[in-house]
């Protein structure tokens, strides 16, 4: 028998990535079946109500949820410890006589400068990227669930002061080699990239790293800023950014493709650069990103190289792809490519979309949900082929192999992993392949490819 | 582009960490929630155009005032007071909610004007309201330290800032114990304002005016520069600032009054650490009020308690008040007085944390840092905290022991319902009982919810 405490503390507050380090913390502590301790966002007590936990009625995202089970003989107060070893911050010793942290973003400007990266959530993000833009600073809002209203005023704001906000929902950016985000190692070189996806910039940069081609910087502007609300605001501010740097040879906007008076907008501020200026679009019957990479490369007379493919999956009993995916461009990419060549009904999952990250942290980091899918996926012989993405970069999880291979090994059916990195990044991508192939996985570079061969696969063997 | 040479990181850490592995000098914000369900109000006000350049010109009105001291004179002569008319601490209030210090003070003051013989008798005066009437003090353009009850007879120190001609007002200071501003009313109390009213008041003026028209007026806020970096934060500490105007007036005092009543009045003045109180606190009114009604300004013009409600005023939302019930002091007894005896938070004397100095200049007075029950550490961090929800570092008045910066000047709405953090007052405790009063001295903070209030009005008003 297994006994459950839920227990509310009011008040308290930790971010998500730091609430997923308690709850493991305290899941390794014995006679504990099961721990999560989460703000109590709407999500997080739908997933407590799944695990079979009584989330009391009136909590709010304000509240902090400490659930554990425990196994018969477990004790509770060695678990509560934990979790309160866990909340308490950690402080050097010599950091303990210092000033107290900074409060707000404008008092830790208020001395002097700095890029700021917020990622607080998204209802307050806003007011942290105006306190950078007040100080005069550059912004990049990594925060999802940012109204667009608020995106508009900001990036109004930044363009009547000559500043660049990069997002929100911005997940990769690399500012003059610095990865800030989710962003990939990179080495330095000709191309400049003006993102509006996160995912799709990393697979740019991981494609380009493969054929040689180093990035300097990689501007985000947030999946939104081409859209007739926000206009391209920041697109056309950091375009001018890379405009201005000589090291820049070629730039390349990745993006959905744009509304078309801001497309407009978008190529006659081109028209006015020194330096040429490429577009990537993804949608239905634009080239995809690999296409895209190749055509940059013609352009630089860098031979276009072999994308490559670790390990070998075969066909199994046929049926319509899984898609689960962590990037949302990786997802909408291999989506297109998949239903491009097979009209079946696949399915496909972005993990990272704002109905799976409110009070979570993002997959990347935090790979609990899709991994239960996965495994279910992977045992169901109706699945024709399961395609998954996995992203390596500062910022990601240190090992996602490890915890994906068992599911991988387990599979039932035929699976094609993109692994999204380049050999600078910290997780060791070659490694991260290896384990990956030797679970069975199909291993690709090129997102497209694998989708391409995700469908070859679901076909089945009959 | 340059990679940046320093990223100020807010939110998840392990995106401060990817950074700071990469060898980049990373400040992590330490963000929390900012009080319940004000996200949306906050971004709103945030996002008025307005609010930035209008927070800038509210800070840079309030630090370019200087208040020098220009006049003493009656209340009845300065601001037209008419008999029965009570001016008192904090927001409006009715005799039916006033608290008893502030009861005690107004049948005193009743008593002193002659409206009654005996002050028990005031009590059904003020119940039937016939011919009495009570009006803020900030209404008027002054300010009362505790109960603040000013009369028609009672004189005032007025304070001028010489380039507007803009006038703040300030009763004389009594001195401590049983006093009328903590709610005594006993025969010594009235006794002592007659005295005030007869001899003090006079010479005071006739000194006042004589260095006012030989070497220019009393500069009252380049004696709270000084005082500040003498041990006095200027609200329960006033001993350098007391002992600095002693030296401006005591010359004129002496060649200008009868010999007796200069050396009574020197006394008085000499042994009363908080005289300057009254001048310190006007000077504070004065340089606030510069900085009132600029539309979208976010910053708070004036704390003031009643006794009963605690108010704050903010510079974008005119003369409204915003109030919540004051809250009793944490600190120290006087003599067998407990926590049972004290009286809810009262008087405007919070206008010197609103101007940045009393319990937000802590770490400059550590003389007293236990006398409201703190250590030097803790003195040091609130003033540092309090430069959380401040807009300016008063260029002028600095802080020796944090390497002279100055103090955190210009309380913002936005960032106190951002943080959380409260600002912090040194304040004196009153008996609840009319006719005990002071008890005792400790801190207190406003109560929370009077600043999402303010914050809901300037986001309808930026809508």
């Amino acid at each position: 028998m297994s006994t459950d405490h839920v227990t509310i503390r009011t008040g308290a507050y930790a971010d998500s990535v730091a609430l997923l380090q308690v709850s493991r913390d305290v899941q390794r502590v014995p006679g504990v079946a099961t721990a999560q301790v989460a703000m109590a966002t709407p999500l997080n007590v739908e997933v407590l109500t799944g695990l079979g936990f009584a989330v009391p009625p009136g909590t709010t995202p304000n509240d902090l949820v400490v659930a554990i089970r425990l196994e018969d003989g477990g004790d509770l107060d060695q678990a509560i410890a934990a979790v309160d070893v866990g909340l308490t911050p950690t402080r050097s010793a010599g950091a303990a006589r210092e000033a107290e942290p900074r409060r707000t973003t404008g008092s830790a400007l208020a001395d002097s400068p700095g890029l700021v990266l917020v990622s607080v959530p998204g209802a307050s993000a806003f007011v942290e990227a105006m306190d950078a833009l007040d100080a005069g600073c550059d912004v990049m809002v990594f925060s999802d669930n940012v109204p667009v209203a608020q995106e508009v005023s900001l990036k109004r704001t930044a363009a009547e002061r000559g500043l660049l906000v990069m997002g929100p929902d911005c997940g990769t950016a690399v500012v003059g080699g610095v990865g800030l985000g989710f962003a990939n190692a990179t080495v330095p070189g000709p191309v400049g990239i003006v993102a509006a996806s996160g995912t799709g910039c990393q697979q740019v940069l991981a494609l380009l790293d493969h054929a040689g081609v180093g990035v300097t910087s990689a501007l985000g502007v947030g999946g939104r800023d081409l859209s007739a609300d926000v206009g391209g605001t920041s697109t056309i501010e950091a375009l001018r950014r890379l405009d201005a740097d000589d090291t820049v040879e070629l730039v390349l906007v990745v993006s959905k493709p744009p509304a078309p008076e801001v497309a407009a907008r978008i190529e006659e501020f081109a028209a006015t650069l020194a330096t040429p200026v490429e577009l990537a679009l993804l949608g239905p019957g634009q080239p995809d990103l690999t296409e895209a990479v190749e055509r940059i490369l013609a352009g630089l007379d860098v031979q276009v190289p072999d994308w490559p493919v670790v390990g070998h999956a075969e066909p199994g009993g046929g049926g319509p792809v899984r898609g689960l995916f962590v990037g949302g461009t990786t997802c909408q990419e291999a989506q297109l490519v998949v239903e491009s060549l097979d009209p079946r009904d696949h399915t496909f999952v972005d993990f990272g979309d704002d109905a799976y990250t409110q009070g979570r942290a993002h997959p990347m980091i935090d790979p609990t949900l899709r991994l239960e899918e996965v495994r279910r996926a992977a045992s169901d012989p109706g699945t024709g082929a399961l395609l998954l993405d996995v992203v390596l970069g500062h910022g990601a999880e240190p090992d996602p192999a490890a915890l994906l291979a068992p599911a991988i090994t387990d599979a039932a059916v035929p699976v094609v992993v993109t692994v999204v990195g380049t050999r600078l990044d910290p997780q060791d991508r070659d490694r991260q392949v290896r384990v990956l192939a030797e679970a069975g996985a199909e291993v690709h570079l090129s997102n497209a490819a694998a989708a391409r061969r995700a469908v070859e696969l679901a076909r089945g063997t009959r | 582009m340059r990679a940046p040479d320093r990223v100020v990181a807010v939110g998840a850490d392990l995106l401060a960490e990817a950074v700071a592995g990469q060898a980049v000098e990373v400040e992590r914000v330490d963000w929390r929630p900012p009080m319940a369900a004000t996200e949306a109000d906050l971004a709103t006000v945030a996002a008025d155009p307005r609010r930035h350049d209008a927070n800038r010109q509210a800070v840079e009105a309030m630090l370019a005032v200087t208040a020098h001291l220009v006049d003493v004179a009656p209340a009845s002569e300065l601001l037209g007071l008419e008999r029965g008319q009570f001016l008192h601490a904090g927001p409006p209030i009715g005799w039916d909610r006033a608290p008893g210090p502030l009861r005690g003070a107004l049948m005193g003051g009743a008593a002193l004007e002659g409206l009654v013989d005996d002050p028990e008798d005031a009590v059904r005066l003020f119940e039937s309201g016939d011919g009495v009437s009570l009006e803020p003090c900030h209404h008027r353009g002054a300010v009362g330290p505790m109960a603040g009850v000013v009369t028609p007879s009672m004189w005032m120190f007025v304070l001028e800032d010489l380039a507007s001609g803009r006038r703040t007002y300030c009763s004389l200071n009594e001195g401590l114990g049983k006093v009328l501003r903590y709610g005594a009313y006993g025969p010594e109390v009235l006794e002592r304002l007659r005295w005030m009213g007869d001899v003090l008041g006079p010479l005071l003026q006739t000194a006042v005016r004589a260095v006012r028209d030989d070497t220019g007026p009393v500069d009252v806020t380049g004696i709270l520069t000084q005082m500040l970096q003498m041990g006095d934060e200027a609200h329960n500490r006033n001993r350098a600032g007391t002992l600095m105007l002693l030296r401006d007036l005591a010359p004129a005092l002496v060649s200008h009054g009868d010999r007796s009543q200069a050396a009574e009045a020197l006394r008085f003045i000499g042994g009363n650490d908080h005289f300057f109180l009254n001048l310190a606190m006007p000077a504070c009114k004065l340089a606030l009020d510069a900085g009132r009604d600029i539309p979208g300004s976010t910053m708070v013009v004036a704390m003031a308690r009643n006794g009963t409600d605690f108010g704050i005023q903010v510079s974008g939302t005119g003369d409204e008040w915003f109030t919540g019930p004051a809250q009793l002091a944490d600190g120290l007894f006087l003599g067998d007085f407990g926590p049972d005896d004290a009286n809810p938070d009262i008087g405007d004397s919070a206008i010197t944390e609103t101007a940045g100095i009393g319990g937000f200049a802590m770490a400059t007075a550590p003389a007293i840092v236990r006398f409201v029950g703190g250590t030097v550490p803790d003195a040091l961090a609130t003033t540092r905290r309090m430069g959380e929800i401040t807009l300016a570092a008063n260029p002028r008045w600095s802080v020796p022991v944090l390497d002279f910066t100055g103090v955190p000047t210009g309380i913002d709405v936005t960032r106190v319902c951002r943080t959380g953090i409260l600002p912090q007052i040194n304040t004196g405790m009153a008996g609840k009982q009319a006719g005990v009063g002071q008890v005792g001295a400790g801190l207190v903070t406003p109560p929370a919810e009077i600043f999402p209030k303010a914050l809901a009005r300037l986001a309808a008003l930026a809508r």
